[in-house]
């Protein structure tokens, strides 16, 4: 049913009649050295990091990260040990109300109340906002752009997976918040929804809104983020434009098969990163090592290359990269 | 700018509570009704010729506010904590706490919702309970008084249960080890009067005595304590249990982690 026509989601797209406001020179999101711990686990260590208006930030991390908390402390919704976050200017514990109406958070897990129907759900969120009537055309056409328009009677309990994931992202923009956070969203959802979602946020950020997304899929946030955070348990460990941290990481990936399925020469082994049925992935530092040593070696060997190809590093590479070293400890 | 009180968030929420029992009418409003009338149909066979509470007053007549009250004290607290255990297990009431109202907003959103149930469920009593045998109503204040401030300690009392629960099992064991005793023992199908002089001490110590006793009161106009003082123990009931329920919303307890 939504694989069948998420392209409906290409339609016209109205809503820049309702863009934000525009709050100048202020960070959508100002996070400053927040700690949170759970019992014995320390959630968050100490992260900080700033969000600029109109950006598309990524925050990346393996399960467990601290994703999750942290955006619960940005919606009020756990508090931190210590530190300050600020939406738009507004402390989200001093100023609540401000920073709460200049957010959206669509929650990760799959959750709804099940006594109502879709459209009263939404109003009746609105109304949590203090909007009335007013807000009802935007909810209609928040229905319309994420297919949700003969689903308006629904209860919840009869929608799949997808669709709750979409009622969720409708009720975060029910007040039209400038901030809109987004924790996983295509987490589970097949492939077709996700290039839907990709394409709705996407226009959300045109349409002058700060976003941010939580992924573990990193072609998501490479192909989706002009920013990306990297968290690892509770710690920040990179923060850069997409492509400086590709550049950070000045290597490339070579792959290549031998004939007669042929053992990797022992002076290659050192760069041997992967293999898989016969295939190996080496890791080639760029200006120090070059493909053309790569097959002298394997010609010296008395080697012949099957199959040869490169490829630049992805951010999974990177991730891998950079987490590896914890995750092992 | 950003008002000091997000009434319309505050009245959007107590719309949407009231909706909630309304939708389940026949077991929020109808059922309690139907109890009473059962407990009446039983008690007034078994004891109508036997005892006289009070001069003139008939044991069918003295037992109907009890009865009333009761329906009261339980369906104002099962209104509030099974909404909040309810949203709590479901997940969704992250999508509450993540909006801008304030405790005192939810507070009195939540409250209001459950008084209203409280006052609907004794109304309903009343009406068929009328069927049965004609019922004064001496000091209609009294009556209307401990029926409002009544209903609120109960639906305070299920916020700060809703909140401290993990499970409907702990709400349960809430109720039935700490309501339905405390209600039992307060003189819902006797006067203390009649008991021996420790237990009567002791309801003196119980809250649910005045809110049955002052309730009572306000349709025959005699009870077994001064109408005044379960008004106003009742009253600092309610405020005590509200400033505990407002200060762990306020500090987020269990629910802001
Ligand atoms: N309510 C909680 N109680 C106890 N521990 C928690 C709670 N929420 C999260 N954690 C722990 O905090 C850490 C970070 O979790 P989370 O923020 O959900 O990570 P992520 O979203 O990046 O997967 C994990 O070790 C998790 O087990
Ligand atoms: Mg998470």
């Amino acid at each position: 049913m939504i694989a069948g026509r998420p392209q409906g989601l290409d339609r016209p797209f109205i809503m820049s009649a309702h863009s934000p406001p525009v709050f100048a020179a202020m960070q959508a999101l100002h996070i400053d050295n927040i700690h949170k711990r759970y019992g014995n686990v320390q959630a968050l260590k100490g992260v900080s990091f700033d969000i600029q208006q109109g950006e598309y930030f990524g925050l990346l991390g393996p399960n467990g990260a601290g994703k999750s908390t942290l955006i619960s402390i940005v919606a009020g919704l756990v508090r931190a040990d210590a530190g300050q976050i600020a939406v738009l200017g507004h402390d989200v514990v001093s100023d609540f109300r401000a920073a709460r109406k200049s957010l959206g958070v669509v929650p990760q897990e799959l959750v709804f109340d099940p006594f109502f129907p879709v459209i009263d759900l939404l109003r009746l969120q609105a109304g949590y906002y203090g909007c009335g009537r007013e807000q009802w055309p935007w909810i209609d056409e928040l229905l319309e752009e994420l297919e949700l328009s003969d689903k308006r009677e629904a209860n919840m309990r009869q929608l799949s997976g997808g669709m709750k994931r979409r009622v969720l992202i409708a009720q975060a923009l029910v007040h039209k918040p400038p901030v809109v956070i987004l924790d996983e969203p295509t987490a589970g959802v097949d492939v077709e929804l996700r290039r839907a979602l990709w394409r709705f946020t996407r226009r959300l950020h045109k349409d002058g809104h700060s976003i941010v997304l939580t992924t573990h899929y990193l072609e998501e946030a490479e192909e989706l983020c002009d920013r990306i955070a990297i968290l690892n348990k509770g710690e920040l460990r990179a923060l850069e434009g997409k492509r400086a941290l590709l550049n950070l990481h000045p290597f490339r990936l070579l792959r290549l098969s031998l004939e007669g399925r042929a053992a990797l020469p022992e002076a290659l082994q050192s760069k041997l990163v992967g293999e898989v049925e016969g295939e190996f992935e080496l890791k080639l530092e760029k200006g120090k090592d070059r493909i053309a040593d790569v097959l002298d070696a394997i010609r010296s060997a008395g080697l012949r290359v099957e199959n040869v190809q490169t490829r630049d590093p992805s951010l999974e590479d990177i991730f891998v990269e950079m987490t590896s070293a914890e995750v092992a400890s | 700018m950003i008002a000091a009180f997000n009434s319309y968030g505050a009245w959007t929420l107590l719309r949407k509570e009231v909706r909630r029992f309304m939708k389940v009418v026949g077991q929020t409003v109808l059922a309690p009704m139907i109890t009473s009338v059962l407990y009446l149909l039983v008690f007034d066979q078994v004891m109508r010729d036997r005892v006289e509470v009070y001069d003139g007053v008939a044991y069918t007549a003295f037992l109907i506010p009890g009865l009333m009250m009761m329906s009261v004290i339980q369906n104002a607290f099962a209104n509030t904590s099974s909404s909040l255990i309810q949203s709590k297990i479901m997940g969704n009431l992250v999508l509450l706490l993540m909006t801008p109202l304030s405790s005192l907003e939810m507070f009195l959103a939540f409250v209001g919702a459950a008084l209203l149930r409280g006052v609907l469920v004794a109304a309903g009593v009343y009406v068929v309970a009328i069927f049965f045998v004609p019922l004064p109503l001496e000091a209609a204040w009294a009556a209307l008084l401990l029926l409002v401030l009544s209903s609120g300690c109960l639906a305070v009392l299920g916020i700060i249960a809703g909140i401290v629960a993990d499970k409907f099992e702990h709400l349960a064991a809430f109720q039935n080890f700490f309501i339905m005793p405390l209600s039992f023992l307060s003189g819902v199908f006797y006067s203390i009067h009649s008991l021996p002089p420790f237990w009567r001490e002791v309801s003196h110590y119980n809250p649910f005595f005045y809110m049955i006793d002052g309730f009572r009161y306000g349709f025959f106009g005699v009870g077994d304590a001064s109408p005044l003082l379960s008004v106003a123990v009742v009253s600092g009931f309610f405020l005590a249990l509200s400033v505990i329920c407002l200060a762990m919303l306020h500090t987020g307890y269990k629910l802001r982690p």
